[in-house]
């Protein structure tokens, strides 16, 4: 990162000069007033959706028609039991989409660091079509392959292959659906994981690995005490990207779980049509099960990212 | 080549390793390195790529000089990964295709004796196909335009402030992280007729359109919404391609007398040419996954009139319907679709040597 856009540098180095960047682009106050102004309009157009939710999650009823949407619940309007009721219909739904998010993130990840360190390693030529196989697998739209997914789930017999697993506590047939997300969301997750650490190793691969080689270090040596320790803030980036892919994916699951009423349901597929009934939309539960559902992805961005958008903008896409 | 100075060996590799990872750690002040080694790659896979066209080495040469450079010793890295990804991805086309020949429907398996195109005659004439296939463009196209022109001006304004970036650039980015089923969820209330935020405020001039269920308004509230999920994401993109942009440039610019407008206009925009590219792509992923916005929205397979896409429309024949064979055939009618945009990319991509 440059210093002329962190604040934390510019405080630092207080008695520093600024540099004629700085003049040039801040050169008048009441811009700066104007351009805080306008940030903050626009902060308001990004905020107000999440803020009209979260006061309305709190909300009874009554009080939901009774104040305006974006305002804080009046007095006796307010109310936890949107949350409570929202935890109890998603809590199911909340463990499915961790057993399945978690493996298939880390392992698409995996493979893809693993495949991109390959690819680094061969010639030119070699790599082009392999690499344009990978980078167009990015870009398939789900659709496509779902009808013979479906095919080939149920041509699988998945629940006899595991059967012993079931024997053990914590395990119940019904997770087999999840075994089949976590499978399929690790083999649609490799392309853009390999994309994203290939950009990141060519910028490494030349020297390193030339000058670990002379010390006879062998192709997976080389990966495990080279490549792998370097590719950390890489590990950050696509972990995020990857986690927040397969916790919000809806598609997959609706087509391999079935429905909302399957025990082995994500929590993406609870949330659709949570709240709804024929005498309306309760608006306050819906709320409610819209934020426990972002919560994990939420906390994730708030704690990561900073470190995601520095990610970001040393790795390319 | 042994080399001939009698230095310790595992001594280099340390050294060599110790400047690499100063190189490589977030946040170091000094990007001219890895602008150099961008250089030094673009430079190198053009000159290699052009090389390419004119060599005329021989097959063994070829297949001598992938050995020399590890093709054998790289094989138990991709060959895993890629056999699981092409199966899954590959494999699936295929056998789409060959699905979509057929004329499987109800609970029968597919008849693969007889092959023919009719589910694609019968589709080409469906006007639902023809509304489909239209809302798919105009929705692809506004979403696309829209988050690009809000994400470069969310990035230029915030390329000028130094207080508070990592506070603005995050709070843009939170809609980012929520799932598309949240957003509709959100949306849903915030179009809502009667206590909804948006006709709270259009309430004041007497208006309380029906954003959902009016076939004229819905394309637009979707556009709206998925706009607000993703321009966040564009403008972190087009802020780090802002930031490595040399300051003499803007100091150049300036020097010409050129107005601020100009100046983004003139000399910045056009350097941002990758970081166009970047954001495309995940626009482009996103579009492709607006069904579980539309699903989520309405509920159901079949969204409002005027806002089925082709996205919902393939999944409601195959799996309202269950109309497999039709399904598919809508099904290879997107991917076609796609890969009109993937093989100008790649190909760009490879001029560039990016690929």
């Amino acid at each position: 990162m440059t210093d002329r856009n962190d604040g934390t540098t510019m405080t630092d180095g207080g008695t520093a000069t600024p540099s004629t960047l700085d003049s040039v682009r801040d050169s008048i106050s009441w811009w700066r007033i104007a351009l805080y102004a306008a940030l903050t309009v626009i902060g308001v157009y990004f905020l107000i959706p999440i803020e009209a939710g979260l006061v309305t999650s709190f909300k009874t009823g009554e009080s939901v028609i009774r104040t305006a949407p974006y305002a804080p619940p009046g007095p006796g309007g307010f109310t936890l039991d949107n949350w409570t009721g929202a935890f109890d219909a998603l809590a199911p739904g909340l463990v499915n989409s961790l057993i399945m998010t978690i493996p298939a993130t880390v392992l698409g990840a995996l493979f893809g660091s693993l495949a991109a360190y390959g690819l680094t390693q061969i010639s030119w030529r070699g790599q082009i079509p392999i690499l344009a196989l990978f980078v167009a697998g990015v870009f398939i739209p789900y659709q496509a392959v779902l009808v013979p997914l479906s095919q080939f789930w149920s041509m699988i017999p998945l629940e006899e292959l595991l059967s012993p697993l079931w024997a053990l506590p914590f395990f119940h047939p019904y997770q087999t659906d999840l075994v089949e997300l976590i499978v399929t969301h690790t083999a649609y997750g490799i392309p853009i994981c390999t994309v994203l650490f290939r950009g990141y190793y060519v910028g490494l691969s030349e020297e390193m690995i030339e000058a670990a080689r002379l010390d006879g270090a062998s192709a997976f040596g080389i990966y495990r005490r080279v490549v792998l320790p370097l590719s950390a803030p890489m590990f950050a980036v696509t972990l995020i990207y990857q986690f927040t892919q397969i916790w919000n994916e809806l598609l997959f699951a609706l087509i391999l779980i079935g429905g909302a009423g399957s025990p082995a349901a994500p929590v993406t597929l609870s949330l659709v049509g949570l709240g709804a009934s024929l005498e309306g939309i309760d608006f306050g539960l819906r709320m409610a099960g819209a934020f426990l559902t972002a919560l994990p992805t939420l906390l994730v961005f708030i704690i990561f990212g900073d470190q995601f958008a520095r990610g970001v903008a040393g790795g390319g896409t | 080549m042994p080399s001939p100075d009698r230095t310790d060996p595992h001594e280099t590799v340390r050294s060599r390793l110790r400047g690499l990872a100063e190189r490589l750690t977030p946040g170091s002040d000094d990007r001219s390195s890895d602008d150099d080694a961008r250089a030094v790659r673009t430079d190198g896979g053009t000159t290699v790529s052009g090389g390419s066209g004119s060599t005329a080495t021989s097959q063994g040469g070829w297949l001598r000089s992938l050995r020399k450079s590890g093709f054998v010793s790289s094989l138990p890295f991709w060959l895993p990964p890629f056999l699981l990804m092409g199966l899954f991805v590959y494999g699936a086309i295929g056998w789409n295709f060959l699905i979509s020949l057929t004329d499987m429907e109800g609970f029968g398996d597919p008849e693969y004796s007889s092959l023919d195109f009719e589910q694609y005659t019968e589709l080409f004439a469906s006007q639902t196909f023809i509304d489909a296939a239209r809302n798919t463009f105009v929705l692809l196209v506004a979403f696309t335009i829209l988050c690009i022109v809000l994400g470069l001006v969310l990035a230029i304004l915030l390329d000028r402030t130094i207080r508070f970036q990592n506070t603005f650039r995050t709070l843009y980015l939170l809609p980012f992280s929520l799932s598309f089923v949240v957003t509709a969820q959100l949306w849903s209330w915030m179009y809502d007729i009667e206590n909804g935020i948006v006709n709270s405020i259009l309430g004041v001039v007497g208006l309380q359109p029906d954003w959902i269920g009016n076939p004229q308004l819905v394309l637009g509230a979707v556009i709206f919404a998925l706009v607000w999920q993703f321009s966040g994401y564009t403008m972190v993109v087009f802020l780090a391609g802002l930031q490595t942009i040399p300051d003499e440039h803007f100091e150049a610019a300036r020097i010409d007398g050129a107005s601020t407008v100009k100046m983004y206009w003139r000399v910045i925009v056009p350097q941002l040419r990758g970081s166009m590219i970047s954001a495309l792509v995940v626009l482009m992923i996103a579009a492709l996954k607006a069904f579980d916005f539309l699903y989520a929205l309405f509920g159901q397979y079949r969204p409002a009139a005027g806002a089925d896409i082709l996205a919902t429309f393939m999944v409601r024949e195959a799996y309202s319907n269950q109309n497999w064979a039709y399904g598919s055939a809508i099904a290879i009618v997107l991917y076609v679709l796609a890969l009109l945009v993937v093989i100008p990319y790649l190909y760009s991509q490879y001029r560039r040597g990016e690929l």
